[in-house]
């Protein structure tokens, strides 16, 4: 069976997650192969994914971390306010 | 974003509620990013998200004694965070309707992506420049929440599928249909704007100049 363009799209998300059957991987690939156009939006899918993981793209902001550790010692000075057993 | 450690993770609370109280600042560490960026991503505002992190890391020390193991560590804060973000929202009423469509939208997809054939290579250096940081953060705050939240847990906190619908209480096939309409919107909205990024010659896995 050959797929069409759409077909790929469809699944290029779950293609990037390595989340298709062999068989439609397969006819993916065949398809990826003689198809210039779904190779392209394949690859920038792809692209967009890998650089939404890069910690550059977002930043904390300034401070954050500081702010929230002097946050946790001003409460882990108080007594465990649940009164639960400490075990 | 550093691995969670079950075992280092069970130790530590352990010892957290037999006395240790300090070692809460190492067990929170690993989660204290994913938490400010999900809450970022529900509320928008860098101020509110701070604030109820902030809130969240408090009530998770406080509630550290129910935490069963029966999911990840990670997974059982970024639900609090959730809950606690979803909470400061009800009180900022008037803000968020933008989710309202999505809701009922999900199952429809006609997705025609970007057809572009120039952009193949990752700008990677182009990550140094402000602009290319600030284009794609800018369409992913411009996603429906649903979209905003899965692509926030997945792509940018990379926790797994089974992970980010526990943290989310949906099913693992809503974010896998969730995920797929986010990318596709973020392929067309991006694709055509990265491509005036000139890629470099390619030095994604490589060490440093």
């Amino acid at each position: 069976m050959r797929i069409d363009c759409k077909h790929v799209w469809e699944h290029i998300s779950a293609y990037i997650e390595n989340d298709v059957d062999p068989q439609l991987r397969a006819e993916i690939d065949r398809h990826l192969e003689t198809c210039e156009i779904c190779s392209a939006v394949l690859d920038s899918t792809r692209n967009v994914v890998i650089l939404m993981a890069d910690d550059r793209v977002f930043e904390l902001p300034a401070g954050y971390s500081e702010r929230l550790h002097a946050r946790i010692d001003r409460e882990l000075e108080k007594p465990r306010e649940d009164g639960t057993p400490q075990h | 974003m550093t691995a969670p450690n079950s075992e280092f993770e069970a130790d530590c609370i352990r010892r957290i509620l037999a006395g240790e109280k300090h070692l809460f600042h190492d067990l929170i560490r690993p989660c204290e990013r994913s938490i400010y960026f999900l809450l970022y991503s529900l509320l928008k505002n860098e101020a509110e998200a701070e604030d109820v992190a902030q809130e969240t890391v408090i009530k998770v020390y406080q509630n550290l004694d129910k935490f069963r193991g029966d999911s990840q560590f990670r997974t059982w804060v970024l639900s609090i965070a959730r809950n606690e973000g979803l909470g400061r929202l009800r009180k900022i009423t008037n803000r968020r309707e933008d989710s309202l469509d999505a809701e009922t939208d999900e199952q429809t997809g006609d997705y025609t992506p970007a057809i572009l054939t120039s952009w193949r290579e990752i700008p990677a250096e182009a990550l140094e420049q402000k602009e290319l940081g600030s284009l794609l953060r800018k369409a992913i705050e411009g996603l429906p929440e649903i979209y905003r939240n899965v692509v926030l847990l997945r792509d940018i906190e990379e926790l797994d599928i089974r992970e980010s619908a526990a943290v989310l209480g949906i099913s693992e096939a809503s974010v896998k249909v969730r995920l797929h309409r986010a990318r596709a919107l973020l392929q067309r909205n991006l694709a055509p704007q990265l491509k005036g990024f000139a890629p470099v010659k390619r030095r994604w896995f490589g060490g440093h100049a």
